[in-house]
């Protein structure tokens, strides 16, 4: 159910190759990627490893150039995005500096483009109670569990109020409990601040979970296989129940099948099927 | 149990682990120093009452020292000394004060010797940090001129520094001790500082990046701050270095007034008093000393940085 706000997409990218020069000579990391993500849709990468959703991603975020084709973002050049501040962004390590405590953390990116003091602090204490760390607001980085730390990351991402999240395997070191309740989070995040997301992930239940649409990717040279339009509830809507429901395990089928497809072995290495 | 429950909503982690039990640990370290201490003076003391009187000779050569009064005081001696006047001439300041004001003067040759290299190796850093090129340029000779030996261009600095003389700028003996102080004290800055900027991970570098920080928002907020833990051992080393640097310097530069001059004048008297030598080794001792620990200080303020190096 792509819901199409109107108004300019969140992300377009048309044409896009992109090819690393290493020196055992070059790799072909994407090839012919055309994808759209309209404003305030979840869109989750999902591929084995080494597909390049990561480099998709860092090509979104302007932490790469791609070797062809174009990525705009809300209709800029994705570096004029960048610099316009139209995204926020969180990795797989939720990177925090370990010398500034949760709050100066969060606080960082407003801090940086001069946000008034009065406001920063407003701000970042209504974004430290809403990832629900409101007790831990002067703790500093190595005195917050790995789950923890990712939820400040994602209030960090989220502190410019951006229309555009990017975020990489957020929950990638995560035990499983805490991934499953940190999902559920971001779906009601997600729901409260209405922005797009780009989400890469290993996990097939991760991304049916959280997306409106699934865009599976394979192998090297990474190409578009396949977008499944997830037919579940709408993703504002979802809630835990949902994933011991019928749907869920048919759009789990289908990603999975969709995988497949592209892939001459039975079982596609590096994706969690759990 | 209790002590879990008393500390209400407050989990405990390593680092409030490590600040609970801090004293009994600080307690111990000061401990172990002051038992150093006194089992070097036990050994001092215990071969001068064994040894044999003329030291231990080995093929020609003296591998053990006399234990005369002459070449071994006794530690209590060396002390009573310290609080006897230093000649007898009338009105003369005793030993430990005369050394306290040569080493306080030494102290702040040293220190601005310190600030100069701090300065200088941390400018230098900045230039490495963002050029590669001045990197691959500069780093080779900043290793470099460390293996000229100190004695061999002290004389020059100070020839070179009596010629200079800029309007009401005149180029002061001190001067020219300051700035060999200076020479030892940049090269750990220097290396240290280059190694800190250049610590942050590529996930904090990429993260600024997305923040549109140019490379001064970067350094502020990202580069100085991750420099820290490396800094902090390059300033203690800077610090000791800028110390024996002032020292030597003042020897080989003639310099009145200073612990390097005392150490000099006192040794040549240790024939007729033995004790008198030791007044100036201890101020130099309690000198480095001084100097590390105000770097600890230092270490101590800007304790926030230094999160990873404690939890790590």
């Amino acid at each position: 159910m792509t819901q199409m706000t109107g108004g300019t997409d969140a992300v377009s990218i048309a044409g896009v190759d992109k090819v690393f020069e290493t020196r055992s000579g070059q790799v072909q990391a994407l090839s012919g990627i055309d994808l759209t993500v309209a404003a305030g849709e979840f869109v989750s990468l999902i591929g084995p490893s080494g597909c390049g959703k990561s480099t998709l991603m860092r090509l979104i975020a302007d932490l790469d150039q791609p070797s062809t084709g174009t990525v705009s973002v809300f209709g800029k050049p994705a570096k004029d995005a960048r610099i316009a501040q139209d995204y926020g962004i969180a990795f797989q390590q939720a990177g925090l500096l370990p010398w500034r405590t949760v709050e100066e953390n969060i606080e960082l990116p407003l801090s940086l483009h001069g946000a008034p003091k009065a406001e920063r602090a407003a701000r970042v204490a209504e974004l430290v109670s809403l990832v629900g760390l409101g007790d831990f607001a002067d703790r500093y980085p190595d005195q917050l569990s790995g789950g923890m730390q990712q939820r400040v990351a994602i209030a960090r991402a989220l502190a410019e109020k951006p229309r555009l999240l990017l975020m990489d395997e957020p929950f990638g070191a995560l035990d499983e409990m805490t991934r499953e309740r940190m999902q559920s989070e971001l779906v009601r995040i997600c729901a409260e601040t209405g922005a797009a997301v780009v989400f890469v992930t290993h996990s097939i239940p991760e991304a049916v979970f959280l997306s409106d649409r699934v865009v599976v990717m394979s192998p090297r040279p990474g190409r578009i296989q396949e977008i499944v339009t997830m037919r579940l509830a709408a993703t504002a809507d979802r809630e835990e129940g949902l994933r011991e429901q019928h749907e869920f395990f048919d759009m789990i089928t289908a990603v999975r099948e969709a995988l497949h497809q592209g892939s001459p072995v039975a079982a596609v290495r590096g994706v969690e099927t759990r | 149990m209790a002590d879990g429950l008393s500390r209400t909503g407050q989990i405990a982690t390593p680092g409030l682990r490590r600040r609970r039990g801090a004293p009994a640990r600080e307690l111990a370290r000061w401990g172990a120093g002051a038992l150093g201490i006194v089992v070097l003076v036990g050994i001092w003391e215990l071969y001068k009452l064994l040894g044999p009187a003329d030291g231990l000779v080995l093929f020609g050569n003296r591998v053990l020292p006399r234990t005369s009064d002459l070449a071994m005081p006794h530690s209590w001696d060396m002390l009573a000394r310290l609080l006897e006047p230093v000649t007898r001439a009338d009105g003369a300041r005793p030993l430990w004060l005369e050394v306290a004001v040569a080493a306080t003067l030494t102290l702040g040759i040293a220190a601005a010797g310190w600030l100069t290299g701090l300065v200088v190796g941390v400018g230098l850093a900045l230039v490495m940090q963002r050029w590669k090129l001045a990197e691959w340029g500069l780093l080779p000779w900043i290793i470099l001129s460390q293996t000229i030996p100190l004695i061999a261009f002290a004389p020059v600095v100070r020839s070179w520094g009596s010629r200079i003389e800029i309007g009401a700028f005149e180029w002061q003996d001190w001067m020219s001790v300051a700035l060999i102080a200076s020479y030892l004290a940049f090269f750990p800055i220097a290396v240290g500082a280059l190694k800190g900027l250049q610590s942050p991970d590529t996930i904090h570098v990429e993260l600024m990046k997305t923040y549109a920080a140019g490379w001064w928002k970067t350094l502020v907020r990202l580069r100085l701050p991750a420099a820290v833990p490396y800094l902090l051992p390059a300033l203690r080393l800077g610090a000791a270095n800028a110390v024996i640097g002032a020292v030597v310097a003042e020897v080989s530069t003639g310099l009145q007034g200073g612990i390097g001059r005392i150490l000099i004048q006192y040794a040549g008297q240790a024939s007729g008093d033995p004790s008198k030598a030791w007044g100036p080794i201890f101020g130099a001792i309690v000198l480095g000393l001084v100097a590390a620990g105000s770097i600890a200080l230092l270490g101590a303020m800007l304790g926030r940085y230094r999160r990873v190096e404690i939890s790590g």
